[in-house]
């Protein structure tokens, strides 16, 4: 009786004592160091790219300050580390950094079987091919016999694998280990054809010392759904990747902007009351503040901004939302509600 | 009687404690520092076992017969997408073999050049053999892989415009074509007749030596071996009904079908494997040279050699002697060197199998252990096959 007793009462002391330390080791060691280290691409236009100035900006970019903002009310304080899609997974296990924000597509392998779990998609792509204009190809199904030029490690190998041989056309691939490598291949002419996600190929035709001499193709060969991933085993730490881009998504539904922040902090909508912090005890179930929301959308601003900031009207690269549009509006980003 | 006992007693070591026997002692220390690495080694491997089970990742070795997926573009073996990733580490594997192989040739060959340039006594040939060792080595090897293949590829003309050699052969910036033999039943026996040549050839010689040593007469073997490998295989063509056709190159859309191609990636890459590599061969000839004696230089002099006799008859056989073991570390090392295919493309055994094939199972441990071994057994493979032949050109003291 008296053993039984001591076992439950030990259970319990285990149980709070695990309670009382933050539910994610991830997030302590963040906070402790001060900055949330951020693995990026090697240079991708839109995504993320270094600026002028050497700071890094793109979509996956802010993905990164809209955590790091969550957690110390600071986007900047981010320490990024640039991978090749090779190293990128094995660098995220090593522990090189906590958040691989890389345009990296999700897929089943990846998610099961490297110990990975991949948190949201933020944004919805697919693979085309960019060729010569003057070569007068107009489809991919002009491309029998081509020679194609791409980054390895990549799902995009696979792709061209299974499209051209359930296709029954031929071709013959080079693979190059950065995507830098793999397109100045294809502009000295060794391919025919460039492929990768569709918005790499407006990114890279920006990059090519005559962008209209080149064509993106119209079809899509592919399903690239893009997203953040963290390592497996911290599942509080994927909850706070995971909803702090919810947040993005929902403050553009609900009209939530860096630059009315603080006139919605007044705002009787019960939705929005709940995503700022004004009801409910969200961020600190989390493990951060009340106010987090209003950190990451204050700093970082809402999807829709993010994504006309680094990809559309705003950018250079001028890509339209389409499918990565809000639901009601006809696309695919839908975020379960904050409630 | 009793007295020499004595002396015996007192000659015998006393007895030891075991500890103190240095040869017992030899082995046991010996013993326990094997025993230690073999903890070491074993430690780390479950560790990293235990590691990636903690953190949800694949392990074992199942996935080299899951389908790999993915094309690899210059192969010597049939192997699609629906392959495994298996076969794709053979198609590396081959890759590697062939590059390596044809590079220990053409650096063997160049480098005995250059090192027999830098002892002429042409003041303008050695000093441009000196000036192509320094510059040649003292510069990274993959900048020299990097600058061939980005040098070649503009230089080169579109498929549209590839020159061609009486439409037979092509030159392009997607590669060399030139004709292929198309093998038909009966070519087997210009392959027997080949191989019949050279054993002819080769007795050829050694009667020929025979007569030279008892009438001092050397019969021409040399012509008569050319004539057999030659004579023979061509008589077999024509006897067989000639089962050997050309198969022309032709431009079909994008590319050149038919025929055999050699891609830019591969000239790129044994080019400067070749020129980095024959740069220390040549070092190393040229010290193997004048490890020889000049004695033995004079002496063949005195006999009426010529300077070309010289060098093959007396001097580079005794040189091979010092030339053999550097020369099999640089052959190990242009074999190595060869895994910087990955940088231009072409599809070596790390650039395929320790890169797509990693990165699609992410199974870094496996494949790098893989790796690792198949590169230490060409290695040794090499050393031991270098090591037998150190030991055929032995200075053999009688």
């Amino acid at each position: 009786m008296k053993t039984a007793l001591a076992a439950v009462l030990l259970a319990a002391a285990a149980i709070s004592a695990a309670a009382a330390q933050s539910a994610s080791p991830t997030l302590d060691k963040v906070k402790k160091d001060g900055y949330l280290k951020c693995g990026v691409s090697d240079g991708l236009a839109g995504f993320s790219n270094p600026d002028a100035n050497g700071n890094w900006t793109g979509i996956d970019v802010d993905v990164c300050r809209a955590v790091a903002a969550a957690i110390f009310d600071n986007p900047d304080a981010v320490r990024y580390t640039s991978t090749t899609a090779k190293e990128r997974f094995t660098a995220l296990q090593s522990g090189e950094f906590d958040l691989l924000s890389r345009n990296t597509t999700v897929t089943m392998q990846r998610d099961v079987a490297l110990g990975l779990e991949f948190t949201n998609v933020t944004y919805y792509d697919g693979q085309g091919f960019m060729v010569k204009t003057d070569s007068g190809v107009t489809s991919v199904n002009d491309l029998n016999g081509a020679t194609i030029c791409t980054q390895s490690g990549t799902t995009t190998e696979l792709n061209v694998a299974d499209y051209f041989t359930s296709h029954g056309m031929q071709y013959q691939i080079l693979t190059f280990e950065k995507e830098s490598e793999a397109l100045a291949a294809y502009d000295s002419g060794r391919c025919d054809a460039y492929t990768t996600d569709q918005s790499g190929l407006y990114a890279a035709k920006l990059e090519l010392a005559d962008a209209n001499a080149h064509t993106v193709l119209p079809e899509l060969i592919s399903k690239e759904p893009l997203g953040p991933a963290v390592r497996q085993g911290d599942d509080r730490w994927g909850d706070i990747v995971r909803w702090t881009f919810y947040v993005l998504v929902n403050a553009e539904e609900l009209g939530v902007t860096s630059q009315n922040i603080d006139e919605q902090l007044n705002s009787q909508n019960p939705e929005i009351r709940r995503l700022l912090g004004i009801e409910g005890d969200f961020g600190e179930q989390l493990g951060l503040s009340k106010d987090w929301a209003v950190r990451i959308i204050r700093k970082v601003g809402n999807y829709g901004e993010i994504f006309e900031r680094n990809l559309g009207s705003g950018s250079p690269l001028g890509i339209a939302r389409g499918k990565n549009a809000l639901w009601k509006d006809g696309g695919l980003q839908y975020a379960p509600p904050i409630r | 009687m009793s007295g020499r006992d004595d002396a015996a007693a007192a000659i015998a070591p006393p007895a030891t404690a075991f500890w103190a026997d240095p040869r017992l002692r030899g082995v046991l220390f010996q013993a326990v520092a094997l025993a230690l690495v073999v903890c070491l080694f074993w430690t780390m491997a479950s560790n990293a076992g235990e590691a990636l089970k903690r953190s949800g990742q694949a392990t074992g070795w199942g996935f080299l017969w899951n389908t790999a997926g993915f094309d690899i573009g210059f192969k010597l073996v049939a192997y699609t997408a629906r392959d495994r990733h298996i076969d794709a580490l053979v198609v590396g594997l081959l890759n590697t073999l062939l590059i390596s192989g044809l590079g220990i040739v053409l650096a063997t060959v160049l480098g005995f050049v250059i090192g027999i340039a830098r002892l002429s006594p042409n003041w303008l040939v050695s000093r441009m053999a000196t000036a192509y060792v320094e510059f040649v080595r003292n510069v990274p090897l993959l900048l020299w892989i990097l600058f061939f293949y980005l040098a070649l590829i503009p230089v080169l003309p579109p498929v549209k415009q590839a020159m061609s050699l009486g439409d037979v052969v092509f030159l392009t910036n997607r590669g060399l074509y030139v004709p292929k033999l198309h093998w038909t039943d009966g070519a087997i026996w210009i392959v027997v007749a080949f191989v019949a040549a050279i054993v002819l050839a080769a007795a050829a010689t050694i009667w020929s030596r025979r007569r030279q040593k008892a009438t001092g007469h050397r019969p021409p073997d040399l012509l008569i071996g050319l004539a057999l490998i030659v004579g023979l295989p061509v008589a077999a063509f024509f006897a067989t009904g000639a089962p050997v056709s050309l198969e022309f190159p032709e431009l079909k859309g994008f590319n050149f079908n038919g025929g055999l191609s050699i891609l830019p990636e591969l000239v790129a890459l044994l080019f400067a494997l070749t020129i980095y590599t024959a740069a220390y061969i040549g070092e190393i000839v040229r010290s193997g040279i004048e490890g020889v004696s000049k004695g033995q230089s004079e002496a063949a002099s005195a006999l009426g050699l010529t300077r070309g006799q010289r060098l093959r008859l007396v001097v580079i056989p005794q040189a091979m002697r010092i030339i053999i073991p550097p020369l099999t570390s640089q052959y190990l090392n242009l074999i190595k060197n060869s895994s910087l295919a990955a940088a231009i493309a072409f599809p070596d055994l790390v650039h395929v199998f320790a890169g797509t094939s990693l990165t699609q199972t992410g199974q870094a441990l496996e494949i790098l252990a893989i790796t690792a071994s198949i590169y230490l057994a060409i290695s040794l493979a090499t050393s031991g096959l270098m090591n037998v032949y150190n030991a055929m050109t032995r200075l053999k003291e009688r």
